[in-house]
């Protein structure tokens, strides 16, 4: 059930959007009204998540100190692993964001034959999460030829290079679709396949990798198979970013379906566990130095305590204390 | 200890980089690109059938041109109009359907700056066309 719901969801939104272009004719809702209330609610609802977050106390410093923390000179500090400086946590943030370094740490538990634990090192989850996120960023910035004019050259420059194999396909064949199509269909398949994952996954898990499945497949058949004018595309999209709206006649349906997907992921985005793409820079384990014994870190939330010192208390009562006898340390 | 003033900076970024297509867009131009058609009369096919399908056609061209071996493959015959066409981007010669000389796309689409390029370049494409065909000059 918890990946049937998930699929019919994606396929009513797929019949939604064509049944309202092709039978009812709804381009201007679909081409226009649909995307920039996605783009306003995806904008606001991911500042509103952040800032949410942002209100959270950092009391302590709390990174997995994963190697040697600074400590005498002549001993090796881990500096990436267990950073003490802003420039160490910039590094282990950096390859944490760019690589998954984390993920590439990833082990595997295995009962043996003989009844003996064993881990294993397991790279195929941080690669195909590489490959998926790298793709869709590199396919997300390629969609910029669609929004500029002029195009910028490095635009030009990264679709000629995601082309370079002219093979087979009619236009230019992208290498990131295919990459995409395959991580997405691996990151799918691993939490249906393996019986611990899929005790794991929810709904959401599975609703979010197959609507991205399907606007990467419905984009994939727009451009190979179905065939959509593409300058009347822009046209449309000239118009969104410049908000001088027009509907252009004569778009495929496929556009629509295509749009309405990625608008509707966008929606989604800020209430769903895809806010990942913020969060990782908020993972505290990864984005605190670790020194605690070299700064004095004050929780927020103590309470501000009056003290009473004692040189407080005897210049209160020196005279007092002076008069039956007792010391003091200042006449 | 918090770390407001931090993530307010990040999310500051965060709103510059994806708001970039409109304010990107600033003084840009909204007009779509018009091809100018040199010639009058029709296409070997209709204008709407050539705008979605043109590269297609010219791939399945130079396919059968290059591969084929008979006559035929080197000769289209319109399914909008039925009539027959020599398979030609840019060559000349005598031609297979007619008498005259052999009508290539170039014959009225000459202006491959004003026609061509004014749609590709705004969608960003980039046909190989002229990696082995000859690119016309003009101009000159």
């Amino acid at each position: 059930m918890k990946i049937i719901n998930p699929l019919l969801i994606v396929l009513v939104l797929i019949a939604l959007a064509y049944a309202g272009v092709n039978a009812m004719g709804m381009t201007l809702l679909f081409g226009v009204v649909i995307p920039i209330v996605a783009f306003i609610v995806f904008l606001l609802g991911f500042i509103t998540k952040v800032l949410s977050w942002s209100k959270s106390p950092v009391p302590f410093r709390i990174p997995t100190t994963a190697g040697q923390g600074k400590s005498l000179p002549w001993i090796k500090q881990a500096k990436l692993d267990n950073p003490s400086s802003t420039a160490g946590v910039l590094g282990r943030m950096a390859l944490e964001v760019l690589l998954f370094r984390s993920l590439f740490k990833n082990t595997k538990a295995e009962l043996t034959e003989g009844g003996m634990l064993a881990y294993g090192s397991s790279k195929w989850l941080w690669l195909g999460g590489l490959v998926f996120h790298w793709s869709f960023l590199l396919i997300l910035v390629r969609h910029l030829r669609l929004f500029l004019e002029p195009v910028p050259a490095l635009i030009t420059f990264l679709e000629a290079g995601d082309s370079m194999f002219q093979m087979a396909f009619l236009p230019a064949f992208y290498l990131t679709d295919a990459a995409i199509l395959l991580a997405a269909t691996y990151l799918f398949l691993r939490r249906v396949v393996s019986p611990q994952i899929k005790t794991l996954s929810l709904p959401a898990d599975y609703f979010a990798i197959l609507l991205i499945i399907a606007i990467a497949t419905t984009g994939v058949l727009m451009r190979y198979y179905y065939r959509v004018d593409v300058v009347a595309i822009k046209d449309l999209i000239r118009g969104l970013v410049t908000f001088s709206f027009n509907v252009p006649e004569g778009i495929g349906v496929i556009f629509y379906i295509h749009l309405f997907l990625v608008s509707v992921l966008a929606i989604y985005f800020p209430f769903s566990k895809l806010m990942h793409l913020g969060g990782v820079f908020l993972s505290p384990t990864r984005n605190l130095a670790n020194n605690s014994r070299a700064q004095r870190h004050i929780n927020p939330w103590n309470p501000d305590i009056k003290f009473h010192t004692y040189e407080a208390y005897e210049n209160e009562f020196r005279e007092k204390m002076k008069a039956v006898g007792l010391p003091v340390e200042k006449e | 200890m918090y770390d407001t003033g931090k993530i307010i900076t990040g999310l500051v970024i965060f709103i510059a980089i994806v708001s970039f297509p409109f304010w990107g867009s600033f003084g840009g131009s909204t007009e779509a690109p018009k091809p100018v058609i040199k010639v009058s009369g029709q296409c070997i096919e209709s204008a709407d059938f050539m705008r979605a399908n043109h590269m297609q056609l010219l791939d399945d061209w130079r396919n059968s041109v290059v591969r084929g071996d008979s006559a035929t493959d080197r000769i289209y015959t319109s399914i909008t109009y039925g009539t027959k066409h020599d398979k030609s981007l840019s060559s000349t010669g005598s031609s297979l359907v007619s008498s005259g000389e052999k009508q290539s796309c170039m014959s009225c689409h000459s202006n491959k700056e004003e026609f061509c390029d004014t749609c590709h370049d705004y969608a960003s494409v980039k046909p190989y066309c002229w990696t082995c065909h000859i690119e016309p000059k003009e101009n000159i």
